[in-house]
């Protein structure tokens, strides 16, 4: 029954109780998280329940996902299908940031320069439109945050985890483990420590510069965007760490490694966007 | 090799799980199918009962039945529950049962993924309808969320977020889905053009929903944040702005609107050349022109502000845009209209709805072109014309052609011919009532009643009891519907492997019902 460029043998799993506990998770934290906002106790709970569940359902769907491609169960086309998806996924992240970038740009081309003109002149003479700003009705003083100290060191430490991951990636296409596993921990680590990096940060900002989440719309851009971007590089780090246990363990091959492709993918878009993030959010200030 | 994996997949789709346990864990594509047509059947009487209520309390002029505060959640809840709920999930639902077997693939790419995009909406339905029940009840800012008004409500705005956000990720989980399904599974020697359009108009629509479900979750962290978390991104002190809150949300609300209407185009062009006994009329211009309506569909997002502020630029702009549309609709309704040009025309009930929705949608679509008209649209804003326009695009575009779909697959999804007595007067009470409920509108928008408020001036009432009377009529009508399915599933004559003559694409080559597994040996495309 094998056809030529059938699909005769593409792997359609057995039915599954993963999905099913993947939307108990999501039940629970959606209340958990409605009541949470609104300070009710019950939510922490619910949310913390929440997510224990949506961890268990990653750990064992990916898990038996890994088994399956190692068990030789994915044909080639199952392989594209993966290829496919994870390029609309990060395609989807791309739209997400789009929005806050959108709101980003629109602040400070529309919404900012409106504010000052004529019209609003009698609500708030005082206000002129420059950038960054808390905007006319946020008087409390606060600095912004340059780009030539830390952000300047992130943007450095994830160009370099860009060339370390495609170091490993080479190094797998080579069946090079060696290298491979220096590289992917590399990787990691620059994640991690970026992570760190922004935390630093953002304390930095609290403290010293009194710039929060309330520091009017630069605030609210500035943490939206790289808090989501650090939340991001925080999930592919996780990714990377947990593609080197795979490797430590000696999965993939120089010719079936869709697991690390997609990640190394998704690192790669953290990548972009971080630099995005260090132009007009940082730089053009 | 190939015999172990055929073990693999004979047990994988034969040994499924019994009772509840089967619809639960399934990770086939039709079965899911069916969950999301039965959910999204429930959820089209879940909002159809809020909206009788609306039109109850309208009979009248006065407060008769609901408070004002509850009204107001009704119209927000019924928008979210019919657009979420009830029109999306329906069309997931098709595309599920019918895109596999159209290409000639043995299930969905991502098997597992597809139980889980299902089960998400569910708990998503749950918090919305949930949240009429907390303190401040049910968002009631209307179904667009617009700050200031939504970042001052209570915990039912909340609930609502999270079921967006929810329902978001079901909706680009489904879509990655149905993209790959479409890209990677079909048969040897389907190329793109040679898909049935059914196809097309869902590759097209899943595109769309990747890149705009992003954003509405994106701005609606906003409006959580502004609620929450102290930010002022909607807030003029702060040096945001409300009107920014309207921008992002039509960038998706704007593709969300052809998200609801072109897989109903994907049907019509199925049903129409079947009951017509002929091709479809311009093949390749219909791909496109779905392709040109998806694309002018990201850049005219502002025709729903004209009147929140916006330099003259930005009208014209927006203005011309919209109009634009109309040319690849126009495209779209002179193939349907020459593809029934001399065929050998019979009318079952599909055929009645896809002609209803032929006649209904051109309706809708040009009062669309009216509304696009900067000055005249600066009148008519949130009246009652809006309502009509969007309700003759949602409910007799959309909705007409999911029923002009369910008729015409339900053959080959339960084995036994529907009633074609009943379904014609499922049909004809609802061409009538749907008619009766929405025609007047166009008059009581036009003469300045304005939407989302429970009572009116006297000068209004006539037009609103008719619409109330059609209303009722309509919502009841839909019960002939069920009745239908349910006797559809329950027996009836036995359905033939194609049931229409003139219909062509794979489905019709399996026998009636569908196999448990579709297309184990991919059929080969001349």
């Amino acid at each position: 029954m094998s056809q030529e460029a059938g699909h005769g043998d593409y792997y359609v799993p057995a039915p599954s109780t993963y999905p099913m506990t993947g939307s108990i998770a999501l039940l629970f934290m959606g209340f958990g998280a409605a009541f949470s906002v609104n300070k009710l106790q019950l939510g922490y709970g619910l949310l913390t329940i929440g997510f224990a569940i949506l961890f268990y359902m990653m750990f064992v769907w990916f898990r038996t996902v890994a088994h399956e491609s190692e068990g030789g169960k994915y044909n080639a086309r199952v392989g594209q299908s993966f290829r496919w998806g994870m390029s609309w996924f990060i395609f989807s992240e791309v739209m997400f940031f789009a929005a806050f970038f959108g709101a980003l740009f629109y602040m400070r081309v529309f919404s900012v320069p409106w504010l000052s003109d004529l019209d609003h002149k009698i609500l708030w003479p005082d206000f002129i439109n420059e950038w960054p700003t808390a905007g006319p009705g946020i008087t409390e003083k606060f600095m912004p945050m340059g780009p030539w100290g830390l952000p300047a060191f992130n943007t450095l430490l994830l160009l370099t985890s860009g060339v370390t991951v495609t170091w490993a990636h080479w190094a797998l296409k080579l069946n090079k483990r060696g290298q491979l596993k220096i590289g992917l921990f590399l990787t990691f680590m620059l994640g991690f420590i970026f992570i760190g990096c922004q935390a630093y940060e953002y304390g930095h900002a609290y403290s010293e510069l009194n710039l929060k989440l309330s520091t009017g719309v630069y605030g609210a851009s500035f943490y939206m965007l790289t808090g989501f971007h650090g939340f991001h590089v925080t999930v592919g780090s996780i990714m990377l760490f947990v593609i080197w246990c795979r490797v430590l363990s000696g999965h993939f091959t120089p010719e079936n490694h869709f697991g690390f492709e997609g990640v190394a993918w998704y690192w790669h878009f953290v990548d972009v966007v971080w630099l995005g993030l260090f132009i007009f959010v940082y730089w053009l200030i | 090799m190939a015999a172990v994996h055929d073990h693999d997949i004979a047990h994988a789709h034969d040994h499924h799980p019994t009772g509840l346990m089967r619809w639960l864990t399934t990770t086939n594509h039709k079965d899911i199918g069916s969950m999301y047509l039965w959910f999204s059947f429930l959820m089209f009487l879940t909002g159809g009962v809020m909206a009788l209520t609306i039109r109850a309390e309208l009979f009248q002029p006065g407060l008769q039945i609901v408070n004002p505060e509850f009204f107001n959640q009704l119209t927000t809840m019924h928008g979210l529950v019919m657009v979420f709920g009830a029109i999306m999930p329906a069309f997931v639902g098709f595309a599920n049962w019918q895109i596999p077997m159209m290409i000639g693939a043995p299930d969905m790419a991502f098997a597992r993924m597809n139980n889980w995009s299902f089960w998400l909406l569910p708990p998503a339905a749950l918090l919305l309808l949930t949240s009429f029940f907390v303190p401040g009840g049910a968002a009631a800012g209307g179904w667009t969320f617009y700050p200031p008004l939504s970042v001052q409500m209570g915990m039912g705005m909340d609930m609502a977020i999270f079921a967006i956000h929810i329902m978001g990720a079901s909706s680009i989980m489904g879509s990655i889905n149905i993209i790959t399904t479409i890209l990677n599974m079909r048969a040897p020697g389907m190329t793109l053009m040679k898909m049935p359009m059914f196809v097309w108009t869902w590759l097209i629509t899943a595109y769309l929903l990747v890149l705009v479900m992003p954003v509405l979750a994106g701005v609606v962290t906003m409006l959580l944040f502004d609620r929450h978390f102290d930010t002022n991104f909607f807030n003029a002190a702060g040096g945001g702005d409300p009107v920014m809150f309207q921008h992002i949300f039509w960038f998706f609300g704007h593709p969300e609107v052809y998200i609801m209407i072109l897989p109903s185009f994907g049907i019509v062009s199925e049903v129409i050349p079947a009951f017509a006994r002929k091709p479809l009329f311009g093949y390749s211009s219909m791909v496109y022109a779905t392709a040109s309506i998806a694309i002018l569909s990201c850049i005219v997002w502002a025709h729903h502000m004209f009147t929140a502020g916006m330099p003259v630029t930005g009208q014209l702009f927006f203005m011309y845009g919209t109009m634009l549309i109309a040319v690849p609709t126009g495209v779209k309704v002179f193939n349907w209209t020459a593809t029934m040009w001399r065929g050998s025309m019979t009318f079952e009930t599909p055929m009645l709805f896809a002609i209803g929705f032929v006649f209904l949608f051109t309706i809708g679509g040009f009062s669309g072109v009216v509304c696009a008209i900067v000055p005249i649209d600066i009148q008519v804003q949130d009246t009652y014309y809006v309502i009509a326009h969007f309700h003759y695009v949602l409910v007799s575009g959309s909705l007409f052609g999911i029923f002009a779909g369910a008729y015409y697959w339900l053959p080959k999804w339960t084995g036994h011919m529907y009633d074609e007595t009943l379904g014609k007067w499922h049909f004809w009470l609802s061409m009538v009532f749907f008619n009766l409920t929405f025609f007047v509108q166009h008059f009581l928008g036009l003469a300045g009643m304005p939407r989302r408020i429970p009572d009116y001036a006297l000068q209004f009432a006539d037009f609103n009891a008719i619409s109330s009377i059609g209303a009722f009529g309509f919502g009841l009508s839909q019960l002939v519907f069920l009745a239908v399915v349910l006797k559809s599933i329950r027996g009836g004559a036995k359905a033939p492997a194609k049931p229409w003559e003139g219909a062509s694409s794979l489905e019709w080559t399996l026998p009636s019902p569908a196999p448990y597994h579709s297309f184990e040996t991919p059929p080969v495309i001349r």
